[in-house]
């Protein structure tokens, strides 16, 4: 918790100058932030400082740590592709402790309730803070207010743009490969803990001052493919098991049953279709949520019956979206994160099937990225406000709820549609004000619940495209009036504290929101 | 210790509902709010309690609410139910504004090709019933709820005909047997119900008893439209009845069948070939037929199975049937779909129809295709086609021109 100075940003939300005792840039609109200078680099190597056999192996994870000169106050990173099933992030914090290291600070691309060993190295002060997406048990610890820093949310794209920035340095990356070669070069799609790709480990191991693999599969070189490539490794160490690739299916993978869901689906693929946007050559995206994947396969109904391909679907990959690849509806398969087993086959596989990272699909500091290509994006939200502002962070009652993943960056799709239910267990998504605004209304074009779509007033083309449709367009007002009727009228807001316990920022690492602790 | 009366759900993870725990006693009324969206609606819970102790007079006592996200409709009702469990002779009630949404009509010829049973005392999934489209909605009072719970259910339901809107499907309710169902009807009557499924019937005097319940209620709260009626045939007894049934008031308009208990009846079990009911669903559409009602068939239980569902539907569209029952949202479509008339069907029906809007210009009395007399009753099943088809989305409406 601090207590800084506030400034309001360009959409008037208040934030603060300074987080963790760095300054920040408040955003400025969208587009409108370009920071100079040179992007962050890690210090000149030589090759002749590494073995000339290229045998980075070392004894222990332990010893790894100790030639990394693992100290008090450093950063450490990991990626999240084994999701829920991490087994190594665990031993390395508790290494640490063993060692009296203390004020680490975590900045994984995502922490997962498998990881909630580290509330104790918390406590104990082995772990400053978390920095990432935090989801489950860390989540609601930060929630409270009991970490010993402010929480900072990024998209993935904005992981890469810190790191870039220099507004973090990471001084050492552990990378869990599920497959890797003795010189560090490693793979994520093969292997017993095979979990797919490593793309969320890239940046770590192109800017981090030591790079660690950590594999339970080593193979002879070279380890091919290369996700991740051994010029940037500096250790090598093998485990009886690093993780069990059976938990990187996550519960947002399941197909929906509900019937009201699988009706705002259907809607969404209607609409989409009524926009002209399915035609041969297209592209989406659909995440792991329930209603996502089953747009996903309303819209490949439609593209059967309409003899259309895609040219690439950008995943989180799963077997919905492979079996499209597999029965030729789309070129490829541009994938971030495979979120179940089929898609860890698929990639191996099909060569269709590509390994991406946000690098490719997400950076601000690229010189483009994939994100902005695609025709259309489906996406979820917690809350929407009138001018299409909208909330994946925290709940209505503002609870911290969990990252931001690649949500933010998606936004820049040329559609991006949310099909959300109007209202959850009588608590209402279109608000007049969003609890935390992490989305921009400018980029979010329609949201399409069970009670109609609405499209955004700007988007003039979607509008003018879809007015013959047949589909229930309404005005997102008249949407909002008539939940909130049903549901006896708006809900009373929360009551908020001044503290700030974490900071929403924008792709391009300005402050879009401050988060607060809920009064007690 | 002083008795408490308890109106809830049972459920263990419950949504969109409540449990009131209401325990009379001389002390100033209290009233204590637990919510699952309690930072959100904790308050406005209060002080709907409040109005409704007000509306019931209840100045005394203790009021617990455990609350699950309910929408205000069912808190109003559960507290409602836990305070008449306690005063069973309170004349006085709470009801919340009957919407404007809630007071379209129905006709007696309208479609009934689905009709989605909802447990009345599961609020929540009729919420979004209506989105689905069925041509009807049914909430029930009768199988689908416990005894224990029968009760409380009429104040959920009837608060639920004048909150929900179910866009535009047809406002039905099945009530209990005999003197149970006789009191649902003071809790639908008057709150523009549609249409009542009489379950069990076995005798034109259960028809004509509730139909005179129904006129009473109807002077009293002075509704002019009809409540139309569907019994339920579901007993040996009932199906050599069903004429005699279906005949028994000028309000019915459909004739339906239960296969689960008039197979138990029977004493056979209920088989997928479904040879052990075929005289009956024959039955039922002949009485139908000859009383001029629509004949609805059972309901297929198998929720997942979408293939063994298209089936059941055709074959009770070849038996005559005109519709049937759905227990589940996602059964909807496959119905409208499979009671669509085939392509064939309509290009008779338009031919037929164009044959008789040709004899109607000329003054004939009799409609005649090339060399061939149609007779009346082919050239009202071929206006029905025409009808199906637009509905089904088959035939533009401004076929004609």
């Amino acid at each position: 918790m601090t207590k800084v100075k506030m400034i309001k940003n360009a959409v008037d939300r208040m934030v603060p100058t300074e987080i963790n005792g760095v300054k920040q840039t408040s955003f400025k609109g969208v587009g409108k932030f370009k920071p100079n200078g040179k992007k962050a680099a890690l210090p000149i190597r030589s090759c002749s400082d590494f073995p000339s056999d290229g045998n980075k192996i070392v004894k222990s994870l332990e010893d790894a740590l100790k030639k990394c000169d693992l100290k008090n106050g450093m950063t450490i990173s990991s990626h999240h592709h084994f999701r829920n099933g991490d087994l190594v992030m665990n031993q390395v914090f508790d290494i640490a402790a063993e060692k009296g290291v203390k004020g680490l600070r975590w900045f994984p691309s995502a922490a997962f309730p498998c990881h909630k060993l580290v509330i104790e190295h918390m406590k104990n002060g082995v772990v400053d803070w978390v920095e990432g997406s935090l989801n489950g048990p860390i989540g609601d610890y930060a929630s409270h207010g009991n970490m010993n820093g402010t929480a900072i949310l990024r998209s993935h794209g904005g992981r890469w743009q810190a790191v870039q920035d220099g507004e973090v340095h990471i001084d050492i990356a552990i990378i869990a490969a599920p497959t890797a070669d003795a010189f560090g070069n490693a793979t994520g799609d093969r292997g017993p803990s095979a979990c797919g790709l490593l793309g969320f480990g890239l940046v770590d191991s192109i800017y981090a001052d030591k790079v660690i693999v950590v594999t339970d599969n080593l193979v002879p070189f070279p380890c091919i493919p290369w996700q991740i490539q051994g010029q940037n490794v500096d250790y090598v160490v093998v485990l009886d098991k690093v993780g069990e690739p059976e938990k990187i299916i996550s519960g947002t993978t399941k197909l929906t049953k509900s019937p009201d869901r699988l009706y705002i689906a259907e809607l969404t693929a209607k609409f989409v279709q009524a926009a002209g946007i399915i035609k041969d050559g297209f592209s989406f995206q659909a995440g792991a949520g329930g209603t996502a994947l089953a747009f996903a396969i309303f819209l490949k109904e439609m593209m059967k019956d309409a003899g259309v391909k895609a040219r690439f679907i950008r995943g989180g990959s799963t077997k919905y979206l492979v079996d499209m690849l597999e029965e030729g509806l789309t070129d490829f398969i541009l994938d971030g994160q495979t979120f179940d087993l089929e898609g860890v086959r698929s990639m191996r596989e099909n060569h269709g099937h590509v390994n991406t990272s946000p690098f490719t699909s997400y950076n601000w500091h690229g010189k483009g990225n994939f994100a902005s290509m695609l025709d259309t994006v489906v996406l979820g939200a917690t809350e929407v406000d009138i001018n299409f502002n909208a909330n994946v962070v925290t709940h209505s009652d503002g609870k911290m709820l969990h990252g931001i993943g690649g949500w933010q960056n998606c936004l820049f799709s040329k559609c991006t549609i949310l099909p959300i239910p109007a209202f959850r267990n009588r608590i209402p998504v279109i608000v007049d004000e969003v609890t935390t605004l992490v989305g921009p209304g400018e980029l979010i074009d329609v949201i399409v619940t069970e009670r109609g779509i609405a499209i955004n007033p700007l988007r003039k083309d979607l509008i003018k495209a879809t007015k013959d449709s047949g589909l229930p367009i309404r005005k997102i007002e008249e949407i909002k009036a008539e939940v909130d009727d049903l549901i006896g009228g708006p809900p009373a807001k929360p009551k908020l504290t001044d503290d700030v316990i974490g900071i929403v920022k924008w792709v391009d690492g300005t402050v879009i929101d401050s988060i607060y602790k809920i009064e007690n | 210790m002083a008795k408490s009366f308890i109106s809830g759900t049972k459920g263990e993870k419950p949504r969109s509902d409540l449990r009131v725990k209401y325990t009379p006693s001389q002390k100033p009324l209290s009233i204590s709010v637990k919510s699952t969206v309690e930072t959100l609606f904790g308050k406005a819970i209060k002080q709907q309690a409040k109005y409704v102790c007000k509306d019931l007079q209840i100045k005394t006592g203790e009021i617990e609410i455990e609350d699950f996200g309910a929408l205000p409709f069912v808190i109003v009702a559960r507290l409602e139910a836990a305070i008449k469990q306690a005063h069973p002779d309170l004349q006085l009630e709470s009801l919340p504004q009957m919407k404007d949404f809630c007071l379209y009509h129905s006709s007696r010829d309208r479609f009934r090709r689905s009709r989605l049973y909802l447990p009345g005392n599961q609020a929540n999934l009729m919420l979004n019933a209506g989105i689905h489209k069925p041509d009807g909605i049914i909430l029930d009072l009768e199988d689908s709820v416990s005894p224990s719970e029968k009760e409380d259910t009429r104040y959920i339901v009837r608060n639920a005909l004048r909150s929900i809107d179910f866009y535009g499907a047809e406002r039905m309710v099945r009530i209990n047997q005999s003197e149970l169902g006789l009191k649902d009807l003071e809790f639908i009557v008057p709150y523009n119900v549609h249409l009542i499924l009489i379950p069990k019937v076995e005798s034109a005097e259960e028809i004509k008893i509730i139909d005179e319940r129904i006129l009473e209620i109807s002077k009293e709260c002075d509704r002019k439209e009809p409540v139309f009626l569907m019994p339920i045939i579901e007993s040996g007894r009932g199906i050599l009845k069903a004429l005699e049934i279906a005949e028994a008031s000028s309000n019915i308009v459909a004739l339906a069948i239960g296969l689960e208990d008039y197979t138990a009846d029977l004493g056979v079990p209920r088989t997928a070939e479904g040879k052990e009911s075929f005289f009956a669903r024959s039955m039922i559409v002949n009485a139908a037929r000859a009383a001029g009602v629509q004949a609805i068939d059972t309901v297929y239980s198998d929720v997942g199975n979408e293939i063994g569902l298209r089936e059941s539907i055709r074959e009770a569209k070849s038996l005559g049937f005109d519709g049937k029952g759905c227990i589940h949202p996602r059964q909807i479509k496959p119905m409208h779909e499979e009671f669509a008339p085939s392509i064939e069907e309509i290009e008779k029906a338009k031919k037929i129809t164009l044959a008789f809007d040709e004899a109607e210009k000329k003054g004939l009395g009799v409609v005649s295709l090339g060399s061939k007399m149609i007779d009346p009753p082919v050239v009202k099943r071929a206006l029905h086609t025409i009808d199906l088809a637009i509905a089904s989305n088959l035939l533009n409406p401004d076929w004609k021109n």
